[in-house]
């Protein structure tokens, strides 16, 4: 551990992948909440698997693949919010559909770039230690986007999140604002895929906002307590991987999930002793 | 006496189900109504179609004169309260509030105006020491009066109530009828209920829905109309929702 705090001061990389934790971790916390509260996790996901198909292509195109994270997931977003608003019958179908489809045409586009790309495997598992300075820039204009837009309408956010019936009878639209919080959903996926790799990004956008959840009644406690998870999860499970050489990913997502599962077993008792 | 809703001819049907049949009915200002009928019978349809959730297949409706979308944004609604999750982490005073969204700008917090009316609506309602719990830890009796309380902090003309007492206790539902009865001094109220028995003592008039109305009279209701209405005796009737209470099936 005293190798890590001795690395963060000398090697700028480090300090990126601290830094990139915690920009990633206002995302989760904020977004997170809403995941967890409008129970739409299995929406999430099928966005975050959409997001593979605009690497692969992106890949192929010879463009950084983050920028065909970013549109897939808005794209996927739009889709499966339109499809879960039309048909909410067939949503579960549709939406692992999509799910399958995003990989398999992520799957197709790598397969006909030639060439094998370690590059690749950074976003599928992700690797905190290669976010760069462009990366930064890119995951703090996405906080900047979701922080103003949850700012400005946290009232409607809530009203539809709660009761959706009931805010639709007060005229709001309710369909744009759905659509609105996916597509943020969708920038907060590929905020986390440096992090923690695609495959477990939804794990770090549930987990830090479910144990705030559970001790926490009301939604901006919740987001500032899943931030500040968040944080704790990111940077502790990059120094604990960093002496042994640890995926990081993985070794916050173990942490994460640690944390959840104990806070679910022995947080009824701690709920008593607070909340009386 | 000016009417408030109007239902002209009104029919709909699931596919090849028919729900709703020709239905003829006027709500005038500051009546008391009770829409009462079996379930299945069409009641929650009737009122989507009020509320311009549902289009009717014929007919249509006419809410403070203007179509149900427009005219609905002065009816204060109050659901089932099944109808979202008690777990939900928002506070009594967050909810009440929500009744100001349509009245109040879209963009950043409440005003003080809004806060103002969310807790006089409150005190209406006799919530106002609950503003900072959470809606979870309600009885189901506190919660329905925060509802109600959200739906007068839309400042409504028309205040509809979608069974507000499933799943309260028998002194509890008295209260929420008591509390009814001094706001209909002011407001049109419409209540759907399948418990004709005890929502007749309180309304002023009733209209009992099984896929046709069968009756809307200002009268007590004869145990004729409940034989044609559920198909049964008025007492095996009573024996039957109060049964249904107490099962919990609201």
């Amino acid at each position: 551990m005293a190798e890590f705090f001795q690395a963060l001061i000398n090697q700028p990389f480090l300090q990126h992948a601290l830094l990139g934790g915690l920009l990633a971790s206002l995302g989760c916390g904020i977004i997170g909440s809403y995941v967890v509260v409008n129970r739409i996790t299995f929406l999430a996901g099928g966005i975050a698997h959409t997001a593979l198909g605009g690497m692969g292509i992106a890949y192929y195109l010879g463009v950084d693949p983050i920028f065909g994270a970013l549109a897939a997931a808005l794209t996927g977003a739009l889709i499966i919010g339109t499809v879960s608003l039309r048909w909410r019958q067939h949503e579960d179908t549709l939406i692992g559909a999509l799910w399958a489809i995003g990989m398999a045409v992520g799957v197709m586009f790598i397969s006909r770039t030639p060439g094998y790309n370690a590059d690749l495997m950074s976003y599928l598992f992700g690797n905190i230690l290669m976010i760069s300075d462009g990366d930064l820039y890119l995951m703090a204009l996405l906080d900047g986007v979701i922080l103003m837009l949850v700012t400005l309408f946290y009232k409607v956010f809530l009203a539809v999140s709660f009761d959706e019936e009931f805010a639709r009878l007060r005229g709001l639209p309710v369909g744009f604002f759905y659509l609105l919080l996916l597509c943020m959903v969708a920038l907060t996926v590929v905020l986390l895929i440096r992090v923690v790799g695609l495959i477990l990004v939804i794990a770090l956008l549930t987990l830090p906002a479910a144990i705030a959840g559970q001790y926490l009644r009301s939604l901006w406690r919740m987001m500032v307590l899943a931030t500040l998870l968040g944080v704790l999860f990111s940077s502790a499970g990059l120094a604990v991987s960093y002496g042994p050489d640890l995926p990081a990913g993985a070794t916050i997502i173990i942490l994460a999930g640690s944390v959840y599962l104990i806070s679910l077993a022995f947080g009824g008792f701690l709920r008593r002793r607070w909340m009386s | 006496m000016s009417t408030v809703i109007a239902i002209h001819n009104v029919s709909f049907d699931y596919g090849e189900l028919p729900v709703l049949e020709a239905i003829n009915l006027k709500v005038e200002a500051e009546e008391f109504l009770g829409l009462v009928g079996p379930n299945g019978g069409g009641k929650s349809t009737l009122l989507k179609i009020m509320l311009g959730l549902l289009s009717p297949r014929q007919g249509h409706v006419e809410v403070l004169g203007k179509p149900p979308k427009v005219g609905r944004l002065a009816v204060g609604y109050v659901p089932q309260f099944a109808a979202f999750r008690r777990d939900f982490p928002v506070s009594v005073e967050e909810t009440v509030l929500m009744g100001r969204l349509g009245r109040t700008g879209l963009l950043g917090g409440y005003s003080r105006e809004d806060r103002r009316i969310a807790r006089q609506a409150m005190e209406r309602t006799e919530v106002q020491a609950l503003a900072r719990r959470s809606v979870g830890t309600l009885s189901g009796g506190q919660l329905q009066r925060v509802l109600i309380a959200r739906a007068l902090a839309t400042d409504p003309q028309i205040l509809i109530l979608d069974e507000p007492t499933a799943n309260i206790d028998l002194r509890a539902e008295t209260d929420i009828f008591d509390l009814l009865k001094d706001l209909n001094a002011h407001l049109t109220i419409v209540v759907v209920s399948h418990d004709i028995g005890f929502i007749s003592q309180y309304v002023g008039q009733v209209a009992c829905l099984n896929r046709t109305l069968l009756c809307h009279r200002t009268s007590g209701i004869t145990g004729d109309v409940i034989e044609q209405l559920y198909g049964m005796p008025v007492r095996m009737i009573n024996h039957i929702t109060k049964s249904g209470q107490q099962q919990g099936d609201g």
